[in-house]
């Protein structure tokens, strides 16, 4: 990815980030957060994970933030009152932020930096032939990332057990959250 | 082309704005949308890693697994504390967490 989309996806990322914070109303918070996984899906795009970007589309802007905003809608919310908070926690929060940017730019300037490996038609030629035949060794050759594929292939020959798993939890949070949000009974 | 201590600096920036909304916000849903966004933070810098790490000329698609895994859960995560909120609202009529110190001590 050019640097300049980077610098552009990382900035809609980070301002919506902070409008999250900045907004009063929670609708509006919903929306920043929508605009904040946007700009991370184009950074995902950007590193070549394609599918892990569409999902992030798909499941959290696409599902989650509209379970959010429904839940607000039920629940009928005003905007947060201006109210006195007093200064102890306010200082407490930021002062905790701060020091981890300080521990994070400490850790970075101490790291030897990377660049990106190569992901052109000769290395995806070349990866190739560590795939016998099918779908995945073609696209390779034609110098394209077969993305979805090899995330199929890893998730059902290396995780399948996990997946499995995966499987047993969603079913559960779906009891789960039925059980919650049924009526108590008087 | 931006290198991994850019993505690194950009993940830790969208952590530390996620961690300042979770101690500073007092409406829980906004706290909860905070998380979503440490989650998704973390998620950014197992993407750069699996991309800057390449196995075979391949990225590894170790580090997008997790990725897949850590949306799944957050995704169970975020329907079933959506409807501890809702039954909280019933039960005390406020999302405030100034309001709901019943465990202070």
């Amino acid at each position: 990815m050019p640097s300049y989309l980077f610098w552009l996806f990382s900035t809609i990322m980070l301002i919506g980030g902070c409008a999250v914070i900045a907004f009063r109303n929670p609708v509006s918070s919903a929306m920043s957060v929508v605009t904040c996984f946007v700009g991370l899906a184009g950074l995902f795009i950007g590193l070549s994970a394609f599918f892990v970007g569409v999902i992030q589309i798909l499941v959290y802007t696409g599902a989650v933030m509209v379970l959010f905003l429904f839940i607000i809608m039920l629940l009928d919310l005003t905007d947060e009152q201006k109210r006195a908070k007093g200064f102890a926690p306010l200082a407490a929060g930021l002062s905790l932020v701060i020091a981890f940017l300080v521990q994070l730019i400490g850790i970075l300037s101490n790291t030897p930096d990377k660049v990106a490996p190569p992901l052109d038609a000769a290395t995806l030629a070349g990866a190739a032939t560590h795939f016998s035949q099918g779908g995945i060794a073609t696209a390779l050759k034609d110098g394209r990332l077969p993305d979805v594929q090899l995330i199929g292939q890893t998730l059902f020959t290396g995780y399948n057990l996990p997946l499995q798993i995966l499987g047993v939890l969603l079913l559960v949070a779906t009891v789960g959250v039925v059980a919650l949000s049924k009526k108590q009974a008087e | 082309m931006a290198s991994l201590n850019d993505y690194l600096l950009v993940s830790g920036l969208l952590f530390a704005i996620g961690l300042a909304g979770v101690v500073l916000r007092r409406n829980i849903i906004v706290v909860f949308m905070c998380l979503e966004l440490m989650l998704s933070a973390a998620n950014l810098s197992l993407v750069a890693f699996s991309r800057f790490n390449t196995v075979n000329g391949l990225p590894d698609y170790k580090g997008q697994m997790l990725v897949f895994f850590v949306i799944t859960v957050a995704a169970a995560e975020v329907a079933v504390g959506l409807a501890i909120i809702v039954a909280l609202y019933r039960a005390r009529q406020t999302i405030h967490t100034d309001e709901l110190a019943s465990l202070k001590g």
